[in-house]
Protein backbone atom coordinates (compact mmCIF):
# COMPACT_ATOMS: atom_id res chain seq x y z
CA UNK A 1 0.00 0.00 0.00
CA UNK A 2 2.89 2.51 0.79
CA UNK A 3 4.51 1.55 -2.35
CA UNK A 4 1.89 2.21 -3.74
CA UNK A 5 0.78 5.72 -2.96
CA UNK A 6 4.20 6.10 -3.19
CA UNK A 7 4.17 5.28 -7.09
CA UNK A 8 0.83 6.78 -7.29
CA UNK A 9 2.74 10.23 -5.71
CA UNK A 10 5.42 9.51 -7.88
CA UNK A 11 3.31 9.76 -11.04
CA UNK A 12 1.17 13.06 -9.80
CA UNK A 13 4.69 14.52 -9.94
CA UNK A 14 6.03 12.70 -13.44
CA UNK A 15 8.30 15.08 -14.98
CA UNK A 16 9.38 17.04 -12.20
CA UNK A 17 10.83 14.87 -9.81
CA UNK A 18 10.45 11.68 -10.49
CA UNK A 19 14.26 10.59 -9.40
CA UNK A 20 14.27 12.59 -5.78
CA UNK A 21 10.47 10.57 -4.98
CA UNK A 22 12.44 6.61 -6.31
CA UNK A 23 14.89 6.60 -3.23
CA UNK A 24 12.40 6.34 -0.59
CA UNK A 25 10.89 3.29 -1.61
CA UNK A 26 14.25 1.41 -0.84
CA UNK A 27 14.55 2.24 2.77
CA UNK A 28 10.88 2.56 3.98
CA UNK A 29 11.56 3.13 7.19
CA UNK A 30 14.41 5.43 6.91
CA UNK A 31 13.52 8.48 4.94
CA UNK A 32 10.01 10.09 5.34
CA UNK A 33 7.90 10.44 2.81
CA UNK A 34 5.34 12.76 3.78
CA UNK A 35 2.58 11.32 1.78
CA UNK A 36 3.16 8.14 2.02
CA UNK A 37 3.97 7.70 6.10
CA UNK A 38 0.72 7.11 8.87
CA UNK A 39 1.94 4.96 11.67
CA UNK A 40 0.13 2.10 13.13
CA UNK A 41 0.41 0.13 16.01
CA UNK A 42 3.26 -2.13 15.91
CA UNK A 43 4.96 0.36 13.28
CA UNK A 44 8.55 0.84 13.67
CA UNK A 45 9.08 5.02 13.46
CA UNK A 46 11.83 6.65 11.25
CA UNK A 47 14.29 9.31 12.75
CA UNK A 48 13.31 12.85 12.95
CA UNK A 49 15.17 15.94 13.52
CA UNK A 50 13.76 18.84 14.73
CA UNK A 51 14.56 22.56 15.82
CA UNK A 52 13.57 22.69 19.97
CA UNK A 53 12.26 26.47 21.17
CA UNK A 54 14.80 27.23 23.13
CA UNK A 55 16.97 26.54 19.97
CA UNK A 56 18.32 22.90 20.19
CA UNK A 57 18.52 20.67 17.30
CA UNK A 58 16.79 17.14 18.91
CA UNK A 59 16.33 14.25 17.03
CA UNK A 60 14.62 10.51 17.92
CA UNK A 61 18.26 9.02 18.01
CA UNK A 62 18.99 11.41 20.87
CA UNK A 63 16.47 8.91 23.26
CA UNK A 64 18.26 5.98 21.92
CA UNK A 65 19.55 5.35 25.57
CA UNK A 66 15.86 5.03 27.19
CA UNK A 67 13.06 2.58 27.27
CA UNK A 68 10.56 4.63 24.88
CA UNK A 69 9.52 8.43 24.39
CA UNK A 70 5.80 10.18 24.63
CA UNK A 71 5.64 11.66 21.69
CA UNK A 72 3.36 14.66 21.65
CA UNK A 73 1.86 16.76 19.20
CA UNK A 74 0.26 19.75 20.59
CA UNK A 75 0.08 23.68 20.14
CA UNK A 76 -0.02 26.88 21.85
CA UNK A 77 -3.82 28.08 20.19
CA UNK A 78 -5.75 24.97 20.78
CA UNK A 79 -7.92 25.01 23.80
CA UNK A 80 -7.28 20.80 23.88
CA UNK A 81 -3.70 21.59 24.00
CA UNK A 82 -4.18 24.39 26.30
CA UNK A 83 -6.09 22.15 28.87
CA UNK A 84 -3.54 19.19 28.52
CA UNK A 85 -0.54 21.32 28.97
CA UNK A 86 -0.01 20.89 32.57
CA UNK A 87 -0.74 16.80 32.45
CA UNK A 88 1.94 16.72 29.37
CA UNK A 89 4.14 18.71 32.05
CA UNK A 90 3.00 15.76 34.67
CA UNK A 91 3.61 12.81 32.02
CA UNK A 92 6.70 13.88 31.74
CA UNK A 93 7.84 14.19 35.29
CA UNK A 94 6.39 11.28 35.95
CA UNK A 95 7.82 8.59 33.91
CA UNK A 96 11.02 10.59 31.92
CA UNK A 97 13.03 9.00 35.60
CA UNK A 98 11.75 5.98 34.24
CA UNK A 99 12.77 5.81 30.78
CA UNK A 100 9.79 7.12 28.97
CA UNK A 101 10.02 10.94 28.92
CA UNK A 102 7.72 13.56 26.57
CA UNK A 103 8.67 14.94 23.59
CA UNK A 104 6.06 17.50 22.41
CA UNK A 105 6.28 18.32 18.61
CA UNK A 106 4.08 21.76 17.33
CA UNK A 107 3.14 20.49 13.89
CA UNK A 108 0.90 24.43 13.61
CA UNK A 109 1.79 26.51 10.97
CA UNK A 110 2.75 29.58 12.19
CA UNK A 111 1.10 31.47 9.16
CA UNK A 112 -2.44 30.12 10.55
CA UNK A 113 -2.06 30.57 13.71
CA UNK A 114 -0.15 33.38 15.40
CA UNK A 115 -0.04 31.82 18.98
CA UNK A 116 2.34 29.10 17.53
CA UNK A 117 4.76 31.46 15.72
CA UNK A 118 8.46 30.51 17.03
CA UNK A 119 8.62 33.75 19.12
CA UNK A 120 5.61 33.05 20.84
CA UNK A 121 6.34 29.65 21.71
CA UNK A 122 9.93 30.91 22.87
CA UNK A 123 7.90 33.22 25.20
CA UNK A 124 5.33 30.53 26.51
CA UNK A 125 8.12 27.82 27.05
CA UNK A 126 10.50 30.74 28.76
CA UNK A 127 7.21 31.33 31.21
CA UNK A 128 6.22 27.92 31.80
CA UNK A 129 9.40 26.64 32.14
CA UNK A 130 8.98 22.90 30.34
CA UNK A 131 10.92 20.19 31.64
CA UNK A 132 10.65 18.56 27.83
CA UNK A 133 11.98 19.37 24.63
CA UNK A 134 9.26 21.53 22.51
CA UNK A 135 9.47 20.68 19.03
CA UNK A 136 8.66 23.06 15.91
CA UNK A 137 7.44 21.25 13.32
CA UNK A 138 6.35 24.00 11.31
CA UNK A 139 7.13 21.97 7.92
CA UNK A 140 4.39 19.31 9.16
CA UNK A 141 6.60 16.80 7.93
CA UNK A 142 7.04 14.88 10.97
CA UNK A 143 2.88 15.51 11.69
CA UNK A 144 2.06 13.84 8.39
CA UNK A 145 4.74 10.91 8.59
CA UNK A 146 3.34 9.94 11.66
CA UNK A 147 -0.48 10.38 10.45
CA UNK A 148 -1.24 12.65 13.63
CA UNK A 149 -4.32 14.90 12.60
CA UNK A 150 -4.86 16.62 16.06
CA UNK A 151 -3.50 18.75 18.91
CA UNK A 152 -3.46 17.18 21.21
CA UNK A 153 -2.55 13.51 20.18
CA UNK A 154 -0.25 10.86 21.91
CA UNK A 155 2.30 8.56 20.78
CA UNK A 156 3.96 5.94 22.95
CA UNK A 157 6.98 4.58 21.04
CA UNK A 158 8.76 2.14 22.91
CA UNK A 159 12.66 1.83 22.07
CA UNK A 160 14.11 -1.68 21.42
CA UNK A 161 17.73 -1.46 20.33
CA UNK A 162 17.04 1.95 18.27
CA UNK A 163 13.86 0.78 16.98
CA UNK A 164 11.31 2.58 18.32
CA UNK A 165 7.81 0.78 17.82
CA UNK A 166 4.27 2.82 18.10
CA UNK A 167 2.47 1.19 21.22
CA UNK A 168 -0.80 3.27 21.49
CA UNK A 169 -1.91 5.96 19.37
CA UNK A 170 -4.84 8.75 20.53
CA UNK A 171 -5.91 10.77 23.13
CA UNK A 172 -4.45 11.32 26.52
CA UNK A 173 -6.87 10.13 28.73
CA UNK A 174 -11.02 10.78 28.65
CA UNK A 175 -11.23 13.84 29.67
CA UNK A 176 -10.18 17.02 28.28
CA UNK A 177 -12.19 19.31 30.34
CA UNK A 178 -11.32 18.74 33.91
CA UNK A 179 -8.17 16.51 34.93
CA UNK A 180 -9.90 15.99 38.47
CA UNK A 181 -12.77 13.56 36.63
CA UNK A 182 -10.29 11.61 34.42
CA UNK A 183 -11.26 7.68 34.51
CA UNK A 184 -9.36 6.38 31.34
CA UNK A 185 -5.95 7.26 31.29
CA UNK A 186 -4.73 5.88 28.48
CA UNK A 187 -1.01 7.46 27.81
CA UNK A 188 -0.12 6.59 31.44
CA UNK A 189 -1.67 2.86 31.43
CA UNK A 190 0.13 2.44 28.06
CA UNK A 191 3.79 3.30 30.08
CA UNK A 192 3.22 1.97 32.81
CA UNK A 193 2.33 -1.62 31.44
CA UNK A 194 5.36 -1.05 28.62
CA UNK A 195 7.22 -0.72 32.01
CA UNK A 196 5.99 -3.75 33.98
CA UNK A 197 6.74 -5.75 30.91
CA UNK A 198 3.00 -6.18 30.01
CA UNK A 199 0.97 -5.20 26.44
CA UNK A 200 -0.93 -2.28 26.36
CA UNK A 201 -4.42 -2.67 27.14
CA UNK A 202 -6.15 -0.01 25.10
CA UNK A 203 -3.51 0.70 22.05
CA UNK A 204 -5.83 2.74 20.20
CA UNK A 205 -8.11 5.85 20.60
CA UNK A 206 -9.31 9.25 18.90
CA UNK A 207 -7.13 11.98 19.34
CA UNK A 208 -9.65 15.18 20.54
CA UNK A 209 -9.03 18.04 19.95
CA UNK A 210 -8.23 20.53 16.99
CA UNK A 211 -7.66 19.45 13.48
CA UNK A 212 -4.37 20.13 12.17
CA UNK A 213 -4.37 22.79 9.48
CA UNK A 214 -2.27 21.60 6.64
CA UNK A 215 -0.17 24.03 5.16
CA UNK A 216 -1.33 22.97 1.35
CA UNK A 217 -5.28 22.17 2.43
CA UNK B 1 -44.18 84.07 85.52
CA UNK B 2 -45.95 85.04 82.09
CA UNK B 3 -42.53 85.43 80.85
CA UNK B 4 -42.12 81.42 81.89
CA UNK B 5 -45.41 80.52 80.08
CA UNK B 6 -44.45 81.65 76.86
CA UNK B 7 -41.23 79.88 76.88
CA UNK B 8 -43.06 76.88 78.08
CA UNK B 9 -45.50 77.02 75.23
CA UNK B 10 -42.85 78.47 73.19
CA UNK B 11 -40.98 74.08 73.88
CA UNK B 12 -44.36 72.55 73.44
CA UNK B 13 -44.93 74.36 70.16
CA UNK B 14 -40.95 73.71 69.05
CA UNK B 15 -41.44 70.23 70.31
CA UNK B 16 -44.76 69.57 68.52
CA UNK B 17 -42.76 70.83 65.63
CA UNK B 18 -39.98 68.44 66.08
CA UNK B 19 -42.65 65.47 66.42
CA UNK B 20 -44.50 66.25 63.19
CA UNK B 21 -41.13 66.65 61.49
CA UNK B 22 -40.04 63.67 62.65
CA UNK B 23 -43.40 61.46 62.13
CA UNK B 24 -43.12 62.66 58.68
CA UNK B 25 -39.76 61.60 57.83
CA UNK B 26 -40.85 58.49 58.92
CA UNK B 27 -43.74 58.65 56.64
CA UNK B 28 -41.24 59.37 54.07
CA UNK B 29 -38.79 56.70 54.89
CA UNK B 30 -41.79 53.71 55.58
CA UNK B 31 -42.45 54.84 51.50
CA UNK B 32 -39.56 54.82 50.66
CA UNK B 33 -38.93 51.59 52.12
CA UNK B 34 -42.51 50.26 50.05
CA UNK B 35 -40.99 51.20 47.05
CA UNK B 36 -37.47 49.19 47.29
CA UNK B 37 -39.69 46.49 48.58
CA UNK B 38 -41.86 46.68 45.60
CA UNK B 39 -39.10 47.02 43.15
CA UNK B 40 -37.60 44.28 44.82
CA UNK B 41 -40.43 41.60 44.41
CA UNK B 42 -40.49 43.21 41.08
CA UNK B 43 -37.50 42.39 39.94
CA UNK B 44 -37.90 39.25 41.95
CA UNK B 45 -40.03 38.13 39.33
CA UNK B 46 -37.99 39.20 36.67
CA UNK B 47 -35.75 36.88 37.60
CA UNK B 48 -38.80 33.96 37.60
CA UNK B 49 -39.31 35.35 34.31
CA UNK B 50 -35.78 34.95 33.08
CA UNK B 51 -35.05 31.57 34.59
CA UNK B 52 -38.89 30.25 32.84
CA UNK B 53 -37.51 31.53 29.91
CA UNK B 54 -35.57 29.26 27.87
CA UNK B 55 -31.71 29.65 28.13
CA UNK B 56 -30.05 31.16 25.36
CA UNK B 57 -27.46 27.92 25.23
CA UNK B 58 -29.19 24.43 27.26
CA UNK B 59 -26.06 22.27 28.50
CA UNK B 60 -27.54 18.48 27.55
CA UNK B 61 -26.04 15.22 27.90
CA UNK B 62 -25.54 12.46 25.37
CA UNK B 63 -28.64 10.78 26.25
CA UNK B 64 -30.33 13.70 24.76
CA UNK B 65 -28.97 14.09 21.53
CA UNK B 66 -29.00 10.42 21.38
CA UNK B 67 -33.26 10.67 21.81
CA UNK B 68 -32.95 13.39 18.80
CA UNK B 69 -30.98 11.21 16.39
CA UNK B 70 -33.26 8.39 17.66
CA UNK B 71 -37.15 9.93 17.43
CA UNK B 72 -39.34 8.39 15.35
CA UNK B 73 -40.44 11.01 14.06
CA UNK B 74 -40.68 12.48 10.09
CA UNK B 75 -38.83 16.05 10.92
CA UNK B 76 -35.22 16.29 9.32
CA UNK B 77 -33.32 17.11 11.87
CA UNK B 78 -30.03 19.18 11.11
CA UNK B 79 -27.39 18.75 13.81
CA UNK B 80 -24.48 20.82 13.56
CA UNK B 81 -21.34 20.50 15.29
CA UNK B 82 -19.54 23.46 15.89
CA UNK B 83 -17.01 25.57 19.00
CA UNK B 84 -16.42 29.01 19.30
CA UNK B 85 -12.94 28.43 18.65
CA UNK B 86 -13.55 26.79 15.49
CA UNK B 87 -12.77 29.41 12.68
CA UNK B 88 -14.57 27.39 9.94
CA UNK B 89 -17.78 26.61 12.01
CA UNK B 90 -18.15 30.39 13.07
CA UNK B 91 -18.16 30.65 9.98
CA UNK B 92 -20.71 28.74 8.79
CA UNK B 93 -23.02 29.27 11.28
CA UNK B 94 -24.89 32.36 9.51
CA UNK B 95 -25.66 29.51 6.76
CA UNK B 96 -27.62 27.62 9.43
CA UNK B 97 -29.87 30.41 10.30
CA UNK B 98 -30.79 31.44 6.88
CA UNK B 99 -31.87 27.25 6.52
CA UNK B 100 -33.68 27.98 9.81
CA UNK B 101 -35.66 30.53 7.94
CA UNK B 102 -36.43 29.53 4.66
CA UNK B 103 -37.91 26.28 6.17
CA UNK B 104 -39.85 27.54 8.79
CA UNK B 105 -42.88 25.99 7.37
CA UNK B 106 -41.56 22.80 6.98
CA UNK B 107 -40.31 19.69 9.32
CA UNK B 108 -37.38 20.43 9.80
CA UNK B 109 -35.63 21.37 12.74
CA UNK B 110 -31.75 22.58 13.64
CA UNK B 111 -29.70 22.16 16.20
CA UNK B 112 -26.26 23.78 16.94
CA UNK B 113 -24.44 21.44 19.16
CA UNK B 114 -21.31 23.30 20.71
CA UNK B 115 -18.27 21.13 21.74
CA UNK B 116 -16.93 23.84 23.75
CA UNK B 117 -15.92 23.04 27.23
CA UNK B 118 -18.60 23.58 29.68
CA UNK B 119 -16.60 26.30 31.54
CA UNK B 120 -16.50 28.48 28.54
CA UNK B 121 -20.29 28.67 28.53
CA UNK B 122 -20.72 31.59 30.16
CA UNK B 123 -17.94 33.58 29.13
CA UNK B 124 -17.34 32.57 25.66
CA UNK B 125 -20.56 30.87 23.84
CA UNK B 126 -23.30 32.26 25.29
CA UNK B 127 -22.21 36.06 24.22
CA UNK B 128 -21.02 34.47 20.76
CA UNK B 129 -24.53 32.95 20.63
CA UNK B 130 -26.30 36.44 21.52
CA UNK B 131 -23.29 38.28 19.18
CA UNK B 132 -24.77 36.40 16.44
CA UNK B 133 -28.08 36.76 17.30
CA UNK B 134 -28.17 32.49 16.60
CA UNK B 135 -32.17 31.74 16.26
CA UNK B 136 -31.79 28.11 15.90
CA UNK B 137 -31.65 25.79 19.09
CA UNK B 138 -28.16 25.87 20.34
CA UNK B 139 -27.01 23.29 23.07
CA UNK B 140 -23.51 22.35 24.75
CA UNK B 141 -22.82 19.15 24.78
CA UNK B 142 -21.29 18.28 28.30
CA UNK B 143 -19.74 14.74 27.62
CA UNK B 144 -16.03 15.13 27.72
CA UNK B 145 -15.45 11.67 26.91
CA UNK B 146 -15.93 12.56 23.07
CA UNK B 147 -14.33 8.45 22.42
CA UNK B 148 -17.66 6.95 24.15
CA UNK B 149 -20.27 8.86 21.58
CA UNK B 150 -18.28 10.33 18.55
CA UNK B 151 -18.82 6.80 16.74
CA UNK B 152 -22.33 6.64 17.51
CA UNK B 153 -23.23 10.05 15.97
CA UNK B 154 -21.70 8.44 12.80
CA UNK B 155 -18.94 5.54 12.57
CA UNK B 156 -17.05 7.58 10.17
CA UNK B 157 -16.25 10.87 12.14
CA UNK B 158 -13.00 11.31 13.16
CA UNK B 159 -14.38 14.08 15.39
CA UNK B 160 -12.92 17.27 13.36
CA UNK B 161 -14.86 20.13 13.39
CA UNK B 162 -17.42 21.44 11.90
CA UNK B 163 -19.12 18.41 11.30
CA UNK B 164 -23.27 18.38 10.07
CA UNK B 165 -25.19 15.22 10.03
CA UNK B 166 -29.09 14.94 8.09
CA UNK B 167 -31.29 12.79 9.76
CA UNK B 168 -34.63 11.77 9.20
CA UNK B 169 -35.30 8.28 11.08
CA UNK B 170 -38.96 8.24 9.91
CA UNK B 171 -37.43 8.24 6.22
CA UNK B 172 -34.64 6.50 7.30
CA UNK B 173 -32.53 8.88 5.21
CA UNK B 174 -29.33 10.53 6.49
CA UNK B 175 -26.08 12.04 5.54
CA UNK B 176 -23.04 13.44 7.38
CA UNK B 177 -20.50 15.56 6.89
CA UNK B 178 -17.01 16.08 8.32
CA UNK B 179 -16.04 19.40 6.45
CA UNK B 180 -17.65 23.14 5.86
CA UNK B 181 -20.61 23.53 4.55
CA UNK B 182 -21.97 26.34 2.16
CA UNK B 183 -25.80 27.64 2.41
CA UNK B 184 -26.00 25.81 -1.30
CA UNK B 185 -24.83 22.30 -0.31
CA UNK B 186 -27.04 22.33 2.36
CA UNK B 187 -30.15 23.70 0.96
CA UNK B 188 -29.89 21.35 -2.22
CA UNK B 189 -29.26 17.63 -0.10
CA UNK B 190 -32.12 19.25 2.36
CA UNK B 191 -34.25 19.16 -1.02
CA UNK B 192 -34.19 15.77 -0.75
CA UNK B 193 -35.31 15.19 2.54
CA UNK B 194 -38.40 17.14 2.79
CA UNK B 195 -39.57 17.55 -0.88
CA UNK B 196 -41.25 14.04 -0.51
Amino acid sequence: MKRYLASIYGTLLLGMVVSLQLPATGFPNQKIDPVQADYKIGDVVADFQLRSVDGRSVSLRDFDNQKGVIVIFTCNHCPFSKAYEDRIGALNGKFAGQGYPVIAINPSDPKSYEDDNFEKLKEHVSAKGHAYPYLVDDSQTVARAFGANRTPQAYVLQNNGGKFTVRYIGTLDDNPQDPGSVRKHYVDDAVSNLLAGRPVTTTTTRAIGCAIKWKDA
Amino acid sequence: MRGMRRKNLLTICLLLCAINAHSQNEFASANGDLLAIMEKTQRKEKNIVAKLKAPTVLEVKWSVLEKLLNSNTDTTYIVNFWATWCGPCVKELPCFEELNRNYASQKVRIVLVSMDFVDDMEDRVVPMVERMKLKNTVWLLNEPDANSWIERVDANWSGALPATLIINTKQQKRVFYEKSLDYETLNRKLSYFVDE
